[in-house]
């Protein structure tokens, strides 16, 4: 981890109508670092989210995503950056390889380098013989690991993560968990939202969001210390408020 | 542009791999082709006449035997009751009655005036008003002869008369199925580039997959280009298919140049997927985008001329068909084809589609947006 | 029943909630029946001719003239020879030429007797035929006028026409009714079509196939909601066709009603039948626009009539539901007849709902397994 910063929020404010989804963010992000959104259903991670990857505009504040301003640059920021979300999103008609020829071929890489990086990136997930299958024949974590391999194989700066292990079951998480140490660790700067409370043990940091808000940012271990608390989960329930939080919400 | 052949391969991959789709944007057009083409006919023939003669009079058998000679007519029935008649005619079982009035034989001989009472359904006014000009031709004949046979028992005297004849050219003997193949053709066409390149994207809005192309660099224009080619492809084929279907089975005549009419579609084809592409930004389910296009198509169908003829539109009818596509390619195609014009013919068809191309290309980018 | 009721209120509040789409659901069949009932009509008004006069004498000019004067044609060129015509033609702007002969006047006077050449452009059959009766019957009435002067008491039969049922001859008789019939199966089509291939497609299908709701019911539950909105369309519909178009409705508005209720049961089971037989909402959705459009336009008796149709195809026509209900209708609002007239068309549209509902109940059952 250094200390360059690839995320820069001061003053994020994003409003539908009335409702204030994000009031006042400010955060940074530094290269190399897993850096985890938590919060309950509705808290505005997913949201902040899209702001961040380009999906959506803010109503004001500044927002510079790997030294880009979001503002004027939104379409160059993309290209620095991945993007995995909580709705399913390769085609499940397509196979394997079309899917990673596809998105490959949208960010510009050229043949040979998607080729390489697939088959490699094929056996490092043992999926080297499902190549030709459609996606929608395969499990749920089969698709999510192969959605997160897909969203890195241009090498972004940064990959967004929404909600990426909602619905699989705790071996495939752990596995997930896994090959989001090997990006952080190749560089790749991981921004991710959960509400599975372990998750955020795994983070190098944490922002915890309660109604549009972040009510505190730290690493875990500095939390726990600072909250008295034993986990991730004990501190959550401390700070956010009890009557919008179910740990049983998903 | 090597973004865009991704893309585009994507798209048909997917096409080629849905079962129902790679069957349906072929077999519709080939059966619907084949069943409807030589369904169509305006022609008016066996007009089912009930015939009240109160005259019996070897004058009345003479106009009677007349008017069953004629291919218009077809006598169902001849009756002495007017009331059967009228029943007749109200419940659909003839289209027309003639009413031959007593001492008809006689008053007509005597060259003393006769009215002769005709009461048609006009429901269908068109058909109607056409039964009635036959109607009265036959009438006119008889007049005439009788005219003669009594000039030559008595006066001379002297009719002029002007003989009229009749020709229609490139399609002498008014074959319908050469309007009506370019004509479903044309709708085929239209009804599978909209439904299919709209629904796409609406797809994959629904579905979500539109969001993971909307984080990565994809301009706009190559996003709609993507979307595009593949159904501007799908289009000509069908046509094509169509259109060598036309000539083995009905032997469609093809007077003009098959380039241009190809590159006419090509910007038709261009126009119309714009305009898809633009509706799927504005619904959010294939259900609603389903129902705009149901609107759209029946609308541009029905005014274009291809049922009924624009002449007959009023004139509000006709200035909408300035912007309405179907219009120009309906009559851009039986042009070509049927009478062989050339680009200096259709040269203001061409200029207009391609100004209608441009708006809604420019309209469906527009309004196309990576951000929600 | 109560269970019934709930799923129904469900389906309900469904389709109720998304405002664009019920917008649409109402605001389309009332734009197409007020387009539709004043653009879409068969007769001929300002059609573009030419004349070749080669005599250009007061007889040739004088029916010209007499041509331009109805509201039938628009004279759009003089042309001065023959080798004119075709590129005429080929403009398009020009459905017909008349060809006077040398001396037309002259030998009229003289022969008694002159000619008229009418070429009609082919390619667009209906309008020449039209077109070319149209000229000829101008030309006749012409010629009663002339010869009137000349030779009187020449025409001793005069011959006299009562339009049945549409005294006026408005196109409207005929097309609003038309319109009327295609729309509203096509939209009750179109909204069944959706209603089960959705459900599978987004995977809420299994929480139906586990409920204690038995298939008809099911069925029944996805129709009524949908049935009530077609009435709503279906009372739109024929308050704008007596208030725009005068459409007098001559019969029982009671029986029209209930008719137009059976119609519309028919079309939307038909769409439950098409939802039940196909895999996704997008084959759904090409089998009742694409596969039921043209179809219905073309072999409803809508435009073309069915009578002057190859025999095999009047066969044909006898399968589509339309066919059916555009005889119903046009008895019912235009000739004022009763149920004893529409009985045997009634029964027809029943019968084929009943085999609808059957297919979709079968289909269903069979998913269930």
């Amino acid at each position: 981890m250094t200390s360059e910063k690839v995320i820069e929020v001061k003053n994020l404010v994003k409003k539908f109508g009335s409702f204030v989804a994000n009031d006042n963010l400010s955060f940074d992000v530094y290269r190399g670092e897993i850096f985890g959104f938590l919060g309950a259903n509705g808290a505005g991670k997913t949201t902040a989210l899209r702001i961040l990857s380009g999906l959506s505009k803010p109503s004001s504040g500044d927002v510079r995503v790997a030294g880009l301003d979001i503002y004027r640059h939104a379409e160059k920021v993309k290209k620095h950056i991945g993007y995995m979300c909580q709705k399913f999103s390769l085609y499940e008609d397509l196979t394997v390889a079309e899917n990673i020829m596809l998105y490959g071929g949208i960010y510009g890489l050229s043949k040979k380098i998607i080729e390489n990086r697939a088959s490699t990136l094929l056996e490092s997930l043992n999926f080297t013989s499902y190549r030709k299958n459609i996606i929608g024949s395969l499990p749920l974590g089969m698709r999510q690991k192969l959605a997160f391999a897909v969203a890195i194989l241009h090498d972004p700066d940064i990959v967004f993560l929404d909600e990426p292990t909602g619905g699989v079951d705790p071996i495939t998480r752990r596995q997930f968990w896994e090959m989001i140490y090997k990006a952080s660790s190749d560089g790749i700067t991981v921004f991710v939202t959960t509400h599975y409370m372990d998750e955020a043990e795994y983070c190098d940091r944490v922002s915890i969001m309660s109604e549009g808000r972040i009510v505190a940012i730290d690493s875990p271990d500095e939390l726990k210390k600072r909250y008295g608390a034993s986990s991730v989960q004990d501190v959550f329930v401390k700070i956010a408020r009890p009557s919008n939080y179910s740990p049983n919400n998903n | 542009m090597r973004t865009i052949l991704y893309l585009i391969r994507k798209e048909f991959i997917q096409i080629f791999r849905n079962k129902f789709l790679s069957k349906a944007i072929f077999g519709i057009p080939i059966v619907q082709i084949v069943i409807l083409v030589p369904a169509v006919t305006f022609e008016i023939k066996n007009i089912e006449l009930c015939i009240v003669d109160m005259d019996m009079s070897a004058e009345s058998r003479q106009l009677i035997s007349k008017l069953q000679g004629s291919d218009f007519f077809l006598l169902k029935h001849t009756t002495f009751d007017e009331k059967e008649a009228d029943d007749m005619l109200h419940a659909d079982k003839c289209d027309m009655i003639l009413h031959i009035p007593e001492n008809f034989g006689r008053n007509v001989v005597r060259e003393e005036k006769e009215k002769l009472m005709v009461v048609a359904n006009a429901i269908n006014a068109t058909s109607a008003q056409l039964a009635w000009a036959y109607m009265r031709g036959i009438l006119q004949d008889y007049n005439s002869e009788l005219k003669v046979r009594s000039m030559q028992s008595n006066t001379p005297g002297r009719l002029s008369l002007i003989e009229t004849t009749n020709r229609f050219w490139y399609n002498p003997s008014l074959n319908y199925k050469y309007y009506m193949l370019p004509g479903i053709l044309v709708i085929l066409v239209t009804a599978i580039g909209l439904l299919l390149a709209g629904l796409n994207v609406v797809r994959e809005k629904e579905i979500g997959t539109i969001e993971q192309l909307n984080v990565t660099p994809i301009r706009k224009y190559q996003f709609i280009t993507a979307k595009l080619v593949p159904f501007l492809v799908i289009g000509l084929v069908d046509l094509a298919f169509g259109l060598v279907l036309g000539k083995i089975l009905f032997n469609i005549p093809f007077n003009g140049s098959i380039a241009m009419l190809f590159l006419f579609a090509a910007f038709y084809l261009i126009a119309v997927l714009g305009l898809a592409l633009f509706l799927s930004t504005l619904s959010s389910t294939q259900q609603q985008y389903l129902f705009v296009v149901f609107f759209v198509l029946m609308i541009f169908v029905l005014m274009s001329g291809i049922f009924t003829p624009e002449e007959s539109m009023p004139l509000w009818a006709r200035r909408f068909n300035i912007i309405n596509p179907t219009a120009y390619f309906m009559r851009v195609i039986r042009m070509v084809m049927l009478k062989g014009s050339g680009f200096a013919d259709v040269f203001q068809d061409v200029r207009g589609i391609i100004i209608i191309g441009i708006a809604t290309i420019s309209l469906a980018i527009w309004r196309y947006r990576k951000t929600v | 029943m109560n269970r019934f009721l709930g799923f129904v209120k469900k389906e309900f509040m469904h389709i109720f909630r998304d405002i664009r789409t019920l917008v649409i659901l109402f605001g389309i069949p009332a734009a197409q029946i007020l387009i539709f009932g004043f653009a879409v009509r068969t007769d001929i008004k300002n059609a573009g001719i030419a004349v070749l006069d080669r005599s250009k004498d007061e007889i040739s000019t004088g029916l010209v003239s007499r041509l331009e004067s109805s509201d039938f044609f628009i004279l759009k060129q003089s042309l001065e020879s023959g080798a004119q015509i075709d590129p005429a033609f080929k403009k398009g702007d020009i459905k017909a030429v008349l060809i006077f002969e040398d001396n037309f006047g002259k030998r009229l006077l003289n022969e008694g007797s002159a000619n008229i050449e009418i070429i009609a452009d082919g390619s667009e059959p209906n309008v020449a035929n039209l077109v070319t009766s149209y000229t000829r019957a101008i030309i006749s009435d012409y010629m009663i006028d002339y010869n009137g002067a000349m030779a009187e008491g020449a025409l001793v039969i005069e011959p006299e026409i009562k339009m049945y049922y549409n005294p006026n001859l408005e196109s409207q008789y005929m097309f609003v009714p038309g319109v009327i019939t295609i729309i509203l199966v096509l939209i009750c089509a179109l909204m069944t079509s959706v209603a089960i291939t959705r459900e599978k497609e987004f995977g809420t299908m299994e929480v139906l196939l586990v409920s204690p709701l038995k298939p008809i019911h099911i069925i029944l539950g996805k129709v009524t909601p949908y049935f009530i909105l077609s009435l709503i369309d279906l009372i739109i519909i024929l308050f704008l066709s007596w208030l725009v178009f005068d459409i007098p409705i001559k019969g029982s508005l009671v029986l029209l009603m209930l008719e137009s209720m059976l119609y519309i049961m028919l079309g939307l089971s038909l769409g439950i039948m098409i939802s039940t037989m196909s895999k996704t909402m997008q084959q759904a959705m090409f089998t009742s626009l694409l596969g039921l459009m043209l179809p219905t336009i073309i072999l409803s008796g809508f435009i073309f009539p069915v009578e002057y149709m190859p025999g095999i195809y009047s066969w044909l026509s006898m399968i589509i539901p339309p066919r059916w209900f555009v005889t119903i209708i046009k008895d019912i609002m235009i000739k004022g007849t009763g149920f004893t007239f529409v009985w045997k068309e009634t029964l027809i549209l029943f019968i084929m709902t009943l085999v609808f509902i059957t297919i979709s109940t079968l289909k269903f059952k069979k998913r269930l397994e």
